[in-house]
């Protein structure tokens, strides 16, 4: 498959007291995860604002993972609940907006589980890879017209001009 | 006002519905001061004026330039480009120019599919169309080549096409605003480059309904229940878009018992409109467990975009939906 050479850009938005942990143990335990992953250290799952999501697949992001404390477990109480509901408003509008759901991710991992983080990171590099690009600025280029039919009007409306001239 | 000399005004559409022309003029009677203050160079909805005229002056010529509307086509992009160059202060007039607006949901579709809509399925404006004529960018004619503008896959919104100084949010602008602005342009006490001209708050603190702890189980539609008069509409489970909206309009359609729709555009610190009514509605969701909150959201809001972006979409991280591979 094509796709096969694709290496994705995710990027990670893990909590402070949990996932970013359970990273850092996987590194210190010697456990192999992908590289893809861009890891942006957040103090709760539940300060991932939908916008942040967005933001990064606007931005040339192939997939997102979301990583927090497991529920009851927050430090914050009940903030992980805020973002699973977040995460599920979030991945309904994507679904509307012609994002296939899998690209965008939410993972329970304490820290103690360096093991399953590494696993979950594999499982949608391998998701998001198949899936292939998502290259979402192409969607706004305007396939080489646009340039195009700019200079021609100039070109018009000068020829225009010179006549009346 | 009168003993300054007289400056330049330019008032352009370009993807809009013509609303913002007919709001500058509930401004009143204040009009006269307008016409006054400014020589009106191009006001295609009301006066005569001419794109060869504006091409021959000046650059930075005109003092304001009001453009409203999004940028659909080839020929609204030159027309930006062309105002911006000749204009000292170019302000993004109402909702389309500022966010995309209505227009800009049309971002959901190809232009592909836009056109098979209207010249393919039958529109009001083309109920038939045996032949299947499309418009062309180009028609030979024995007397020349006549051109007609590309229309893009995607709307663009102003200051996502040329460098925009101001911007005068709503669907369309209150009258009240839109005199402020003029006001400031005129007094020259203009705020920073850049900035929306109008409240920096949102329509939850000019609407006069008590709030309090939302915890809700179900989103209604408006026309599921008749929602009490006194209580937070988005208490009561309907969609109220008043807490990422700018304020400006006075609460209007709370004060009629109908929610925010947004169509003032997102308050300050708003990056994406959508993602900010996501987020505070995803938080009001009285719910743990995932299958219920899935089971909700997918009941209660079976048009996310058009919910969430109804006049922003253009304007959003995303600006768009996603083409298909082979569109």
């Amino acid at each position: 498959m094509s796709n096969e050479n694709f290496d994705p850009i995710i990027v990670g938005f893990f909590c402070n007291w949990c996932s970013y942990r359970a990273a850092d143990l996987a590194g210190s335990a010697r456990i192999k995860y992908p590289p893809n992953v861009r890891i942006i250290r957040v103090m709760c799952s539940g300060r991932v604002d939908p916008t942040f999501v967005l933001k990064a697949l606007a931005d040339g992001a192939d997939g997102v993972m979301i990583a927090g404390c497991h529920p009851g477990e927050c430090h914050y109480i009940d903030q992980n609940y805020k973002a699973m509901r977040r995460y599920e408003m979030l991945k309904h509008t994507l679904t509307a907006m012609g994002v296939e759901p899998e690209r965008v991710r939410l993972v329970w991992a304490s820290a103690a589980e360096g093991q399953q983080l590494a696993e979950a990171i594999g499982e949608l590099v391998a998701d998001v890879r198949r899936l292939g690009p998502l290259h979402w600025p192409q969607n706004w280029d305007e396939n080489g017209q646009r340039q195009k039919a700019l200079d021609d009007i100039v070109k018009e409306h000068e020829e225009a001009m010179e006549v009346s001239a | 006002m009168s003993d300054k000399p007289k400056g330049k005004l330019a008032f352009y559409w370009a993807a809009s519905c013509g609303g913002c022309d007919i709001s500058l003029l509930a401004i009143d009677e204040k009009i006269l001061d307008v016409a006054e203050a400014f020589d009106i160079v191009l006001w295609p909805c009301a006066t005569d004026g001419k794109v060869r005229d504006v091409e021959k002056m000046a650059d930075g010529e005109i003092d304001v330039c009001l453009f409203n509307g999004g940028i659909r086509t080839s020929e609204q992009e030159y027309m930006a480009q062309l105002l911006r160059r000749k204009s000292k202060v170019l302000v993004a007039f109402g909702s389309c120019a500022c966010e995309g607006c209505i227009p800009g949901l049309a971002n959901m579709n190809t232009r592909q599919e836009v056109f098979d809509t209207v010249y393919k399925e039958g529109s009001a404006t083309m109920p038939e169309n045996p032949q299947d004529v499309r418009p062309q960018p180009a028609t030979k004619m024995p007397e020349g080549t006549l051109h007609l503008p590309i229309f893009y896959d995607t709307l663009k919104t102003l200051d996502q096409t040329v460098e925009v100084d101001y911007y005068l949010p709503g669907c369309p602008p209150e009258a009240d605003n839109i005199w402020n602005a003029i006001v400031a342009i005129l007094e020259s006490k203009l705020p920073p480059k850049g900035s929306v001209i109008g409240l920096n708050t949102t329509v939850c603190e000019e609407c006069p309904r008590t709030r309090g702890e939302k915890k809700i189980k179900k989103f209604y539609r408006t026309w599921e229940i008749i929602p009490d008069e006194e209580t937070c509409l988005l208490e009561q489970g309907l969609l109220c878009c008043g807490i990422a909206t700018r304020a400006g309009c006075g609460a209007l359609c709370p004060e009629v018992n109908s929610p925010c729709i947004g169509c003032h555009g997102a308050n300050d610190g708003v990056a994406d409109f959508g993602a900010r009514l996501m987020s505070a509605l995803a938080s009001v969701i009285d719910s743990d467990d995932p299958d219920e909150i899935r089971r909700i959201i997918e009941e209660g809001i079976p048009d996310p975009v058009g919910n969430f972006y109804r006049f922003s979409l253009a304007a959003s991280q995303l600006r768009r939906k996603k083409k298909s591979q082979n569109a």
